[in-house]
């Protein structure tokens, strides 16, 4: 089931569907504007080609697509790791650069060095981090921060451990709280529940909501396509290009759906009130 | 037993060499937590032993060796972090290519001359008790030269060691730092390399790290403790050397390797008794 060539999820997932935004909430501003974003790596044609996606204020947008669909790719060309090769990406209104301050980013697990000696409050400290002062440490301030942050996602006795020590939901909780230590309003999560439980998924999305509520706004990308249908305000389907943006039931049809991963086999339970599936054999879409 | 301590610093040259292995315990003991923990071994290697290139060349050509040593070793740090970017061999590989060729460099720039070189024979295998003043004085320089950048960019090195991706989208340029981490090995390097020898240095910066890592899991603490490790191995290995009548570089690793072997034995110890299962009824 966590095969990711299948972007499916275990029936009798609990993840809960989110409360729907009230309507005063403003979906004409955005934590983030992308507009005709090529990037890719140097020798190779373009991963991305021409993407535009927008995350409104206050919303967790769900970003889907099979491997190799280049993903990771536009977390790093937006947050300028690899620059891009055509297009722009403003931040609350602003230059990327210039809001680097707002934003918190959490790579896949594996980029991250968990060997490293570095304790649980270590790693929470770092959202403090806010440019280079020589010989700087930590202040009582930033040392709050962090502990606060810590508590909200239940990790608090475990402050002085090795992060190398934490299981993979607890780890992920570590990094998830260096976000929140940041104070960032918008979040860029890449593959956060991958090799997840479903209670562990369960526990993280509900911190995610918690923060959404309280205006922050969050792009995950995901291979969970129930989680999009269930949790996320908005669904992104990206294979190369853009498939498909925009509220989770108008997305994730079975054609758009088809179109995005192409000849995998799908099952959703759900998002129509019954069972889509996307047959590999013939490649016609039916729904049950 | 205080007589059997104090006696063999009567001599100048004992004196001075403690003193350089001070300054040798506390770099190699602050760079070699980054070496360890990062899998930067073979790197370390490879620096000590580039270094014979610049050493010939000044050698050759009557220049100061320890500045060459400094050149080589940083070129070859540098030379390190673009293949580890840009090359489409393995990173362990391409240094291997590297380590060879600088090191070939200097084989062949000395081959062409003859005769005993017993200054060179110095630098190759080490000779703390040979250490002279400028010698000192140029490794306290460099060594806190070393201290005063991990001290200014604690933070910075910390998080670009455990997340580059995200220390990068915070403003650090993890490049940059990962660069400057590679020239800090090679400096460490060239400041215990007179004393240690190219052969040995790396032990230095590995073996007191390693050992330390075993018993303590902060950065700080794994600095502290690799300090006072490489400290105590250092003046065994000095006296060793003085009442044994042998080589004192070799007599300090090995001293450090004990070290390490007993630190296995105490973590050994440790996991036995908690994995230990409950007993039968």
């Amino acid at each position: 089931m966590n095969d990711p060539q299948y972007a499916s999820v275990a029936v009798g997932d609990h993840v809960p569907a989110r409360e729907p935004l009230p309507p005063e909430h403003g979906h004409d501003r955005y934590a983030l504007d992308v507009r005709d974003l090529w990037a890719g790596y140097p020798g190779q044609p373009p991963a991305i080609e021409g993407v535009d996606l927008r995350v409104p204020v206050g919303e967790l947008v769900g970003l889907i697509g099979p491997n190799g669909a280049g993903k990771s790719t536009l977390f790093k060309a937006i947050l300028g790791l690899i620059r891009p090769q055509r297009g722009e990406v403003l931040a609350f209104g602003r230059h990327i650069e210039k809001a680097r301050d707002d934003i918190a980013y959490m790579p896949q697990v594996e980029e991250v060095d968990w060997d490293f000696p570095v304790s649980v409050m270590d790693v929470v400290l770092m959202g403090r981090y806010h440019g280079f002062r020589p010989f700087r440490r930590w202040s009582a301030a930033d040392r709050s921060a962090a502990s606060d942050a810590l508590e909200r996602v239940h990790l608090s006795e475990f402050a002085a451990r090795q992060v190398g020590r934490l299981s993979g939901g607890q780890r992920r909780r570590v990094l998830m709280a260096r976000a929140i230590a940041r104070g960032a309003r918008l979040l860029l999560l890449d593959e956060p529940f991958a090799g997840l439980d479903a209670a562990v998924q369960h526990d993280l999305v509900a911190i995610l909501d918690e923060l959404a509520q309280g205006g922050t706004s969050v792009l995950l990308a995901t291979h969970d396509l129930t989680c999009v249908a269930n949790s996320c305000d908005e669904a992104v389907c990206l294979n190369g290009r853009l498939i498909a943006a925009g509220r989770p039931a108008d997305v994730l049809t079975p054609e758009i759906l088809a179109e995005t991963f192409q000849r995998h086999l799908l099952t959703i339970p759900g998002v129509h009130g019954g069972v889509i599936e996307v047959g590999a054999a013939d490649g016609a879409p039916r729904e049950s | 037993m205080v007589d059997w301590l104090l006696d063999p610093y009567d001599f100048a040259f004992m004196r001075r060499a403690l003193l350089v292995l001070l300054v040798i315990s506390v770099v190699g003991g602050v760079v070699g937590a980054y070496v360890v923990h990062k899998g930067l071994a073979f790197s370390g290697d490879a620096l000590a032993h580039s270094t014979l290139a610049g050493v010939a060349v000044a050698f050759v050509s009557g220049g100061n060796v320890s500045v060459g040593a400094l050149g080589a070793a940083v070129v070859t740090a540098l030379g390190i972090g673009w293949t580890r970017e840009r090359a489409r061999v393995s990173y362990d590989t391409a240094i291997g290519i590297l380590f060879v060729a600088m090191f070939s460099l200097g084989i062949l720039i000395l081959s062409r001359r003859t005769g005993y070189t017993p200054d060179l024979m110095s630098f190759v295998f080490g000779n703390i008790l040979g250490v002279s003043r400028a010698d000192l004085v140029g490794a306290v320089v460099l060594g806190a030269g070393v201290l005063l950048f991990v001290a200014a960019a604690y933070r910075e090195l910390l998080f670009v060691a455990y997340d580059p991706a995200m220390a990068a989208t915070s403003g650090i340029p993890s490049r940059l730092y990962q660069y400057a981490m590679l020239v800090m090995i090679a400096v460490a390097v060239v400041v215990a390399l007179k004393a240690i020898g190219i052969v040995l240095v790396n032990a230095m910066l590995i073996i007191p790290a390693a050992t330390a890592s075993l018993l303590v899991h902060r950065l700080p603490t794994i600095m502290l403790l690799g300090i006072g490790v490489a400290l105590v191995s250092s003046v065994v290995g000095l006296h060793l050397s003085y009442y044994g009548r042998v080589a004192a570089s070799p007599a300090i690793v090995l001293a450090a390797a004990a070290c390490f072997i007993g630190a296995l034995g105490v973590t050994s110890w440790r996991a036995r008794r908690i994995v230990a299962p409950p007993p039968a009824r």
